[in-house]
């Protein structure tokens, strides 16, 4: 049961039908958070004029600051992609280092966070400060609640493949957990584009 | 499932294009806000362009999602989470908006 083995389509059994199912089910469940998260968005779109008393997002934004956040999930992104090559190519040395490299950027990516809503939060612009602040805080610490759990899921899959190897339903799970990656990824994206940048403008 | 999406779009090569275009799509609003240069809705359609089309290159690149080797259900799946989120986020959009400014008149 080798991660090649797995990996090829032609050699399905009952076994491999059953990873497909829980695939597929890990891929709904990430629909229904994609839809979580759309509907975080709206609330702030509608939000984001309500700035009451509260200090003016151009002044808590930092342009660079969320620049380094992006780079640091982007780069995550690309590190987690080489861990799921070497995962195909059954070396699980490089699989270790690449979720080990993952881990710190994506724990870097957290600790910025946690500084700039910490720097929010002295600077008299806390989660109760506005209607404006109340929608950030609730979509910017959704993500980073989910990013969070990623690195947790890193540490436990991290040691599944470093005890049981890469068996199949490590690949399995190392899959899905790409897919969760890559999604919170994605949902940066709408997050730089929609609060950030604008924010800022 | 996975196995066929697996076997199908999973190379270093791909992740590179992919991670080169998301670096491009991304510095191209940063830097223009930085800068400042461009009219506020010009702003607008640049970030909300460059958002779109990099939301694309991740789905293609990094969940290696394709219209042929993709299984048509998780394909489904997707199309039917835009439908909803079109219609929850675009009515709520418009209705709040319109709400606003008839509180205005």
């Amino acid at each position: 049961m080798s991660a090649d083995v797995a990996m090829n389509p032609q050699r399905r059994g009952p076994e491999e039908e059953a990873y497909e199912e829980r695939a597929f089910g890990f891929w709904l469940y990430l629909m229904t958070d994609a839809i979580i998260f759309a509907l975080l968005f709206a609330t702030y779109v509608v939000m984001a004029p309500n700035i009451a008393s509260a200090p003016a997002p151009k002044s808590l934004f930092d342009l660079w600051h969320t620049a380094g956040e992006t780079a640091l999930l982007l780069v995550s992104s690309l590190t987690f992609g080489v861990a799921t090559i070497s995962m195909i190519q059954g070396k699980k040395g490089q699989v270790l280092l690449w979720l080990a490299v993952t881990f710190v950027l994506g724990a870097g990516f957290v600790a910025m966070e946690i500084m700039e809503f910490a720097g929010m939060i002295a600077a008299g612009a806390g989660p109760g400060g506005s209607g404006s602040l109340s929608a950030f805080f609730t979509l910017v610490g959704t993500h980073g609640l989910h990013v969070s759990l990623g690195l947790v899921w890193i540490i436990i899959l991290g040691l599944q493949v470093a005890v049981k190897g890469l068996t199949m339903p490590v690949t399995s799970r190392l899959f899905r957990l790409g897919l969760f990656w890559h999604f919170l990824d994605i949902v940066w994206i709408g997050i730089f584009s929609v609060v950030y940048l604008p924010g800022i403008m | 499932m996975e196995h066929a999406t697996v076997s199908g779009g999973h190379s270093l090569k791909n992740y590179l294009i992919g991670f080169v275009l998301a670096v491009i799509l991304t510095a191209i609003p940063f830097v223009l806000v930085a800068m400042g240069a461009l009219p506020r809705v010009t702003m607008f359609f640049v970030i909300a362009i460059a958002a779109v089309v990099q939301v694309f290159v991740h789905l293609r690149y990094f969940l290696n999602l394709s219209l042929k080797e993709t299984p048509r259900e998780n394909i489904l799946a997707l199309a039917f989470a835009c439908v909803l989120v079109f219609l929850m986020v675009g009515g709520t959009i418009w209705i709040m908006f319109n709400l606003e400014y008839r509180h205005d008149m």
